[in-house]
């Protein structure tokens, strides 16, 4: 501990405030440009993040309200209103049907339900979201860069995206996907659902995808201000770098498999069809060696905004800086040789279910550095209960639960019976939605005045955020318990016996989506124009290269390259009395 | 590297600066960028192929006799001659390159349009495999036509096993996969040749026309690979 004292001294005195006064308010880059145009062609990191910040959140509330109509439907234990559902649409469309008639589509309806909630979320929303929106306006402006190495390429990728979005929404007009979002064969290959279009758009997304990681890890390779070693950089940008390296190295594989189960659709080559001298195992091989890493892009983005929110409001150098950046990177090493724990009842064999258990495992190691180290940040912090933070804690809280009961899911005998159950629809919710949604609020908080230069209501952000850690552990945190107890997932109608059970889950439910779209309001409230109250530059004191520009930012991000002397964590404030051990 | 010396240029060698993109401080910091960004992405083309040869070696282990048969069907000798047509414009795109940091401008045209040609040469006998193939039943999948097939085998001395829509599924996707591979080289080639004819390329800005060679070598090396595992089963 004393070294680190030392070296941290070394490493020069802490920054100050380096915003320059004394120079007039240049207009930022919202200003800098007017019109349509200049969004539509911008080859501007920081409307890029503003653009997939959008677009990530109109997918957010689809794939949300798919959820709450399935939700409603398991109040109770047989079917009904989603047959009152179809019976109403029926009618509208001008070719009424019986309620018997309606009952009978009505568990196609449900299977629909829940694959856009899954695949709309999985590939629109959480993907997407962390990389896109505050990776893209971040990155550069953490790294002290003008843009992203290659702009262009920037701008595809978010037209990529659009466009692989629009074969989403056209699976949906053209009657919606059945398969759930794993797609998994011979079911997909032989289902009367739009499998095609839905996997094509899952394809092209994957092309956005690897664009933006190919972007992000040449960026942070070539375009770090001179001084930012790769110890002084932000760990967001550990995280994102870890994240970009997953998504290069694992999504062509998706491209492939996707390929292959397209052409298995049309042309029946028979590889992953046993009807036809496959083997539907290789599929779920193919399928988790990227689905299992990209579990891993999905929540290491949310690591990195977790980092900055706990160490920026606590006043805390971070505890264990190297330690949290070198575990993002061997999360992703890590990530790719735990894909068959999707597979032990899927008839691989016994050794290799046990290697993959072990190997799973060993993932828990490097994660639990970081919950660690969040942890010992806070102790002894001035810790400031805004709202960012209290996503931050949320998040520890929530985080913890779903990685642990990742070590329950891991485990070869337990996972035999958890296997399918709400267990795993628990734990997955609480890694995800607990994980990396809560953190991405919470950085939407914490970045908020430097994205768009207004502050929100601090008042209504707390209630929002009571909302949603009320409502997330309502509805999630007995479905351990009912899995446990045997109710499996993916099932439209269930036995008597889970129905309290499954009426707490959608009262949490509909208070989570209350929570969020009072969340939606009142940030979108703080944008109109008579909020003109003036929020600094740095409002929260954060020490890293973002705050030391204007907010929002002015179109080239800074007036001259900032040069780096120190640590992104270094506080003007910190307290260095000596009380507080390891900085 | 010498070619950066202007000692060592010819006369006649052209030098045009490198246009430097507004975000970028110094030159070699953007070249660095293109180039680190293309290697990226190479590693991206490499796993989804590797995707395929994976599937490949299952189905193989899966049903041995049946590769080994089907691919005595797949015309070793018009294979071969692909081969030897990807490997010598590799050569010849390798040539472009040199002559860009040379500042050769008429060298990186002609090197360009003998790539551009030993392309079509090769999609032109990939397309005669394939009419071919089509001629006597041996479609992808479930449209292979075991009848015509199994005939056009036996008037080869071959007795045809097991399920051979299995291999030519996966000789059509991966063939063609490469072969789409090979026409967005074509457009790539396109595009750097236009460029050099207008004079842009030289010993201080070559970038695009490396890249675009280090693109078509992973094509090429993708095909050396292909060959062998599908034309010369074992």
């Amino acid at each position: 501990m004393a070294n680190d004292k030392e070296k941290s001294k070394s490493e020069g005195e802490p920054t100050e405030s380096k915003v320059d006064t004394s120079r007039p308010r240049e207009p930022s880059f919202y200003e800098a440009q007017k019109g349509w145009k200049s969004w539509a062609f911008t080859l501007d990191h920081k409307r890029l993040g503003v653009m997939y910040l959008l677009s990530t959140m109109i997918f957010f509330f689809i794939a949300g309200m798919s959820a709450i109509l399935f939700r409603t439907e398991l109040l109770t234990p047989q079917g009904d209103f989603l047959p009152w559902l179809n019976q109403q649409l029926a009618g509208m469309m001008g070719q009424p049907i019986s309620i018997e008639e309606a009952a009978a589509q009505s568990g196609t309806t449900y299977n629909k339900l829940f694959t856009v909630h899954g695949a709309v979320m999985v590939f629109l929303v959480i993907i997407p979201s962390v990389p896109g929106a505050l990776g893209n306006f971040l990155l550069p402006l953490m790294l002290g860069a003008k843009d992203v190495a290659f702009p262009r390429l920037n701008l595809a990728s978010f037209w990529i995206y659009s466009l692989g979005a629009i074969f989403f929404l056209y699976t949906l007009f053209m009657g919606g996907l059945d398969t759930g979002w794993t797609f998994y064969t011979p079911y997909s290959t032989n289902t009367g659902t739009a499998v095609i279009s839905a996997t094509a758009g899952a394809f092209i997304l994957g092309f956005s995808s690897i664009l933006t990681g190919i972007n992000f890890m040449v960026t942070i390779h070539k375009m770090r201000a001179p001084g930012m070693t790769w110890y002084r950089m932000p760990l967001f940008v550990w995280a994102i770098y870890a994240t970009a390296v997953i998504q290069v190295l694992a999504t062509p594989v998706l491209a492939i498999t996707l390929l292959l189960l397209m052409v298995e659709r049309t042309l029946g080559i028979g590889i992953f069809d046993p009807a036809m001298g496959g083997d539907p195992v290789l599929f779920q091989h193919f399928f988790w060696f990227y689905s299992h890493p990209a579990v891993y892009i999905m929540i290491l983005p949310g690591f990195g905004i977790e980092s900055e929110l706990i160490a920026v409001h606590s006043r805390k150098h971070i505890f264990g800086y190297k330690a949290i950046a070198l575990s993002s990177v061997a999360i992703a090493i890590i990530s790719f040789v735990v894909w068959g724990h999707h597979m032990f009842v899927s008839g691989q064999s016994e050794l290799a279910g046990i290697v993959f258990s072990f190997l799973t495992f060993a993932v828990a190691v490097p994660t639990a550095i970081k919950v660690f180290s969040w942890v010992a940040t806070l102790y002894k912090g001035s810790i400031a209960f805004n709202t960012p933070m209290l996503y931050g804690l949320m998040f520890l809280f929530t985080f913890t639960i779903g990685g642990l009961t990742g070590v329950f899911l891991g485990t070869l005998s337990v996972d035999v019976h958890l296997h399918d159950t709400y267990f795993v629809v628990a734990h997955f919710h609480y890694v995800m939605m607990g994980g990396t949604i809560i953190a991405f609020i919470g950085g939407i908080h914490h970045w908020w005045p430097k994205m768009f230069g207004k502050m929100y209501h601090e008042g209504s952000a707390k209630i929002g955020a009571l909302l949603v850690f009320v409502g997330f552990n309502t509805t999630f945190f007995n479905q351990f318990v009912m899995g446990g107890q045997g109710m499996p997932r993916r099932y439209y109608t269930y036995v008597p016996q889970f129905q309290e059970q499954h009426v707490l889950s959608t009262i949490g439910a509909y208070i989570l989506a209350v929570g969020l779209l009072w969340t939606a309001t009142y940030l979108l409230y703080s944008l109109r124009k008579s909020n003109d109250a003036p929020v600094a530059d740095n409002p929260w004191g954060g020490a890293s290269l973002e705050w030391q520009t204007q907010s929002p930012p002015i179109e080239h991000n800074f007036h001259d390259t900032p040069r780096v002397t120190t640590g992104p964590y270094n506080f003007p404030q910190i307290d260095r009395t000596g009380e507080v051990d390891g900085h | 590297m010498s070619s950066h010396d202007a000692k060592a240029m010819r006369p006649g060698a052209i030098d045009p600066p490198m246009p430097l993109a507004h975000h970028f401080d110094t030159p070699g910091q953007q070249a660095g960028s293109a180039k680190f960004g293309m290697w990226v992405f190479l590693a991206t083309e490499i796993l989804m192929f590797s995707g395929l040869f994976l599937a490949y070696f299952v189905v193989r282990m899966l049903y041995p006799e049946m590769v080994l048969s089907s691919h005595e069907l797949l015309d070793k000798t018009m294979g071969g001659v692909n081969t030897v047509v990807l490997l010598t414009s590799s050569f010849t795109m390798a040539m472009a390159v040199r002559a860009a940091q040379l500042g050769d401008q008429k060298g990186v045209v002609r090197n360009i349009i003998l790539t551009i040609l030993f392309a079509f040469v090769f999609m032109g006998v990939k397309y005669v495999e394939y009419t071919g193939k089509f001629a006597h039943g041996i479609f992808p999948g479930k449209y292979f036509d075991y009848v015509a097939a199994g005939e056009y085998a036996r008037e080869h001395g071959h007795v045809l096993a097991g399920k051979p829509h299995i291999f030519f599924g996966l000789y059509f996707v991966m063939t063609g996969l490469h072969g789409v591979h090979v026409l967005a080289g074509i457009g790539v080639l396109t595009w750097v040749l236009l460029r050099a004819r207008k004079g842009e390329f030289g010993p201080r800005y070559y970038a695009p026309v490396e890249n675009v060679g280090l693109y078509w070598h992973i094509v090429d090396l993708v095909w050396i690979f292909l060959f062998p595992l599908l034309y010369l089963v074992r």
